[in-house]
């Protein structure tokens, strides 16, 4: 597809749109309509557009493989490590109000930095599940045409 | 494709509810994701279904009694709306009136989410990455060679 101007150019403009926007509702999560699952869910989005437009190579470029592993992983060890927090501070497994003196201002950054996580976690995830399924195809073909030889 | 329009109709349907959180989750995974996971699940697949020899009675009656129990079930589902329903009366009341004070947070359901049950969010969070190590797990093994194994069997389908 990366030959179709028409394709390009809508993606070019529409993907740093979609981060945003993944951004917009990760971060404004407490205020409006959001948080870490939707926003990771539309942040992955922009990335699988990107990778259907120039190919899954030229996606994994931007965003390892690797990366992928790691954050998903450091996802929940964030969510898990606020928690830990709240303990080391003197609170109960995932009590936010330990972390700063005031104890709204203590919960919001509970609040974000856990959704956070979730975001980082399902956003790596989707990309994953895209990565895997889209490279079986590839395999299946190589192995199917290699025993036609 | 019709799972896609399902979810966008079901996420104006949320939004109509003033269900914002949810319309928004419907429409980024129902209508977004699952399409695009859907889609590529299908380039995998063969273009014809393989076609199923008989007709199993026997899954038609267990399906027919489960839909006609539940339609009959649907009929002792108290009524949409009502203040008195059991999900209105339990804890719901208190997040409501201390959500605010409590955290000062506008969004009632992210501070739901995660902070009131945010035990039960981190449990959700690893769900999916349980959900992408199982996707991984499955997919790293090396595909096998399917059409040397069929090829006899179609032709003799054929035959």
């Amino acid at each position: 597809m990366r030959t179709n101007g028409i394709l390009r150019v809508i993606a070019r403009f529409l993907i740093p749109l979609i981060m945003l926007f993944g951004l917009y509702i990760q971060f404004h999560g407490e205020y409006s309509p959001g948080g870490g699952f939707q926003a990771g869910v539309v942040f992955a989005a922009a990335w699988i557009l990107f990778a259907l437009i120039y190919g899954l190579d030229a996606a994994l470029e931007v965003i390892p493989e690797r990366a992928q592993f790691v954050l998903a992983c450091l996802g929940v060890l964030l969510y898990c490590f606020v928690g830990l927090l709240g303990v080391v501070l003197g609170g109960r497994f995932l009590d936010f109000y330990p972390l700063l003196d005031s104890p709204h201002a203590a919960q919001q950054t509970g609040i974000v930095a856990v959704e956070f996580g979730v975001g980082v976690t399902v956003a790596t995830c989707a990309m994953l599940f895209f990565t895997f399924f889209a490279r079986r195809k590839r395999e299946i073909d190589a192995a199917e045409t290699g025993e036609d030889d | 494709m019709l799972f896609a329009i399902y979810s966008l109709l079901s996420a104006g349907l949320f939004a109509v509810l003033d269900a914002g959180d949810v319309a928004l989750t419907e429409a980024a995974v129902g209508a977004g994701i699952s399409t695009i996971l859907f889609l590529a699940v299908l380039a995998l697949t063969g273009h014809e279904e393989r076609p199923a020899r008989g007709k199993n009675r026997l899954a038609l009656t267990v399906v027919v009694a489960t839909g006609a129990c539940l339609i009959y079930a649907a009929g002792d589902l108290p009524e949409f709306g009502e203040p008195g329903n059991p999900p209105h009366v339990h804890v719901a009341p208190y997040y409501i009136e201390h959500a605010y004070t409590d955290m000062g947070v506008p969004n009632m359901v992210a501070a739901v989410l995660a902070s009131y049950r945010s035990i039960d969010t981190m449990g959700e969070a690893f769900v999916i990455l349980t959900a992408g190590l199982g996707v991984v797990a499955l997919l790293s093994v090396p595909p096998r060679r399917r059409r040397h194994k069929h090829k006899p069997g179609k032709s003799e389908d054929d035959s």
